[in-house]
């Protein structure tokens, strides 16, 4: 029985010596077009096999430096202290965007309830409680707002959703700004926390009232109501894939970089709370290993963007997906 | 079997050896880990430890985005929490272990004390999801507006309720703690001396005199550490938690009210922790937990130690 068990572990280690594995790991948002990817790529090229662990960006970028995994993945771009402690340099690579959605739960209040920066600012900084308040009202005027508590739902666990969405209402409120700032995890003035955006869908669900972030994703898949955002045009746009694919329409790289923020886009289809996601890549010596990740990155940013749109995440703008092939074919 | 024969020791004094070795290998390996483990939380957390100092206990907020922390909300969560879920767990699982061990014949015994078995072997996020989907509403809904109309005059049970905060944490708390809590409980009973039991009968007691005089009193101590196993637990508990507390890091009279505990703050921003002291600050909020625990258990065991020494002497 167990000289049967050794030759067949012996076969199994054999048939997959000649697969690549490709070791990767980093923010959980990307997780569901990335798993797509590497599933689709695989089916395309069986020699090559990923292992995505989508442990946070903060994860996937010390696990980076510390080189454990072939490439990273991050919502957002590294700092210039992580940069720093890697023993190269590394390439930020826009994969695909997402966007952060206004959800909310008030059967009195229709779907599309148009909302602008600062008012959002105010809800989230607990000055504004009511749903009938005078600000909500003036942006809607056509509604009949209730006049019930706003319970206000959040994040818990840090996360680049939370990140996205504080950049956001730091661009727009001087008094966030101030008082609270922007990073994954926030001292946060107001509201309840819920463990990841599963928790956060099912607090929104459950509980009558409440409006929070989360991405498109969960919104649209859970069919909850959504803000239309006032952009910086000054045109309410809900968050659709083509609105959020239009906030990068405009993008143009700094420098070397691939990197920069879609925040508050000026394009007027545009919504105002996208963001690229990237995968770091190690710029190592080219090795048979490095070849294949390229291919895959390259496809990715190609014929991959074609299934971003079912799974809620928007494809890049034409211009920009070939900005990256070139870069990367340059590798 | 085969293999079995060729290692068959060739005389039983080096039986006796090997077995010795072996043995304190495997304990040694258990204390110089633990000893790893404490040195390395040291360690990790000595940044945040340098930079605030014992202000971090007594400090009230904690801001990552400026690297200000302090973890008093933490351990006022952690300990409101546990101390909530052990008043609820503690009378129902003395009452089920007593039932079990004195009420119900064997058989049926044995089908009982599985059940509440089994609620131990339920992964702790399930509990998080059930507590979410269920539990939340239905203490926001019954349990708050019961406790509010007939407590309602007590700032304990003031204010608003969502469902989510420290009230929900408790009762899932207390039905996570309950089978520990049982089983042991119920080890102590059954370890009772049956000629007292039947002594106290033979007095002329009823069962219910006969419970109080020769079961619960000389069990004082077990049933003690019994409760002091399901406090451990939950002080540690943290996914469950996690989903139902609410995770706001405020210090509140109001029992519906949001808190967050040492375990979930830890859990909820590890992986996205962004500076060198956020992490650290993190480390040193699981150092504290660890902290605290320790002076539960040394707390209990002083309570159950004295007990014992005190029934000695008589």
């Amino acid at each position: 029985m167990i000289r049967k068990l050794i030759i067949l572990c012996a076969a199994l280690s054999a048939l997959s010596a000649h697969a690549m594995k490709i070791n990767a790991a980093g923010a959980s948002f990307p997780y569901a077009i990335y798993s797509k990817w590497f599933s689709e790529y695989s089916k395309q090229n069986p020699d090559v096999q990923f292992n995505y662990q989508p442990i946070g960006s903060g994860g996937g970028i010390r696990q980076l430096i510390k080189e454990t995994v072939d490439f990273g993945a991050s919502d957002a771009p590294m700092k210039e202290k992580d940069k720093k402690k890697a023993k190269w340099p590394v390439l930020h690579v826009p994969m695909v965007l997402g966007a952060v959605a206004i959800a909310y739960n008030h059967p009195e209040v229709k779907d599309q309830l148009k909302l602008d920066g600062p008012t959002l600012a105010d809800i989230y900084l607990g000055k504004i409680t009511k749903w009938n308040a005078p600000q909500i009202q003036k942006l809607n005027p056509e509604m009949k707002l209730p006049e019930s508590d706003i319970l206000v739902v959040r994040r818990a666990d840090g996360s680049g959703t939370t990140k996205n969405f504080a950049d956001y209402l730091v661009d727009v409120s001087s008094e966030w700004k101030q008082r609270v700032g922007t990073g994954k995890s926030l001292r946060w003035p107001t509201g309840i926390g819920a463990k990841g955006n599963d928790g956060v869908t099912s607090m929104v669900e459950n509980t009558t009232g409440t409006i929070t972030y989360m991405d498109l994703a969960h919104a649209r898949k859970n069919n909850i109501k959504t803000v239309a955002l006032k952009n910086k045009a000054g045109v309410y746009i809900n968050p659709t894939v083509e609105a959020v694919s239009a906030s990068a329409k405009g993008f143009t790289p700094k420098g070397k970089e691939l990197t920069g923020s879609l925040i508050n886009s000026a394009d007027k289809d545009a919504y105002p709370i996208s963001a690229l996601t990237y995968i770091l890549l190690p710029m190592v010596e080219k090795d048979q290993k490095r070849v294949e990740i390229y291919k895959f990155v390259e496809w990715a940013i190609t014929k991959g963007q074609n299934y971003a749109k079912e799974l809620f995440y928007a494809p890049l703008p034409e211009e920009l997906s070939k900005k990256v092939v070139k870069k990367v074919k340059s590798l | 079997m085969k293999l079995l024969k060729d290692f068959r020791p060739s005389s039983p004094s080096y039986q006796d050896k090997m077995a010795y070795t072996t043995l304190r290998f495997f304990s040694l390996v258990v204390i110089v880990l633990l000893l790893i483990m404490i040195g390395q939380l040291f360690f990790a957390s000595r940044e945040a430890f340098n930079e605030f100092g014992f202000a971090f206990i007594t400090d009230d907020f904690w801001n990552p985005i400026d690297d200000e922390f302090g973890a008093l909300p933490f351990i006022f969560g952690t300990v409101v929490t546990s101390l909530l879920a052990l008043l609820i767990a503690g009378p129902v699982s003395v009452s089920v272990a007593l039932y079990i061990t004195e009420y119900l014949p064997k058989s049926l015994s044995n089908i009982l004390g599985t059940f509440v078995e089994l609620i131990a072997a339920v992964p702790s996020i399930i509990f998080g999801l059930w507590g979410l989907y269920y539990l939340a509403p239905f203490v926001k809904d019954t349990v708050t507006p019961a406790l509010k109309s007939t407590l309602g005059f007590l700032p304990l049970f003031q204010g608003p309720s969502f469902g989510i905060g420290i009230l929900t944490a408790s009762i899932i708390l207390a039905i996570m703690i309950i089978p520990t809590i049982t089983s042991v409980a119920r080890e102590v009973f059954r370890s009772v001396s049956i000629l007292h039991k039947e002594a106290a009968l033979g007095l002329g007691a009823t069962k219910f005199e006969m419970i109080k005089i020769a079961v619960l009193k000389p069990s004082f101590s077990g049933i003690v550490g019994a409760l002091v196993l399901g406090l451990g637990r939950a002080l540690g508990e943290t996914m469950a938690v996690a989903m139902v507390i609410g995770n706001t890091p405020q210090i509140s009279k109001s029992i519906f009210a949001p808190a967050s505990t040492m375990a979930s703050v830890m859990a909820n921003e590890y992986a996205e922790a962004e500076s060198d002291l956020h992490l650290s600050a993190l480390c040193l909020v699981g150092l504290l937990l660890f902290v605290v625990t320790f002076v539960v258990n040394l707390i209990a065991r002083t309570i159950v130690w004295r007990q014992t020494k005190g029934r000695s002497k008589k």
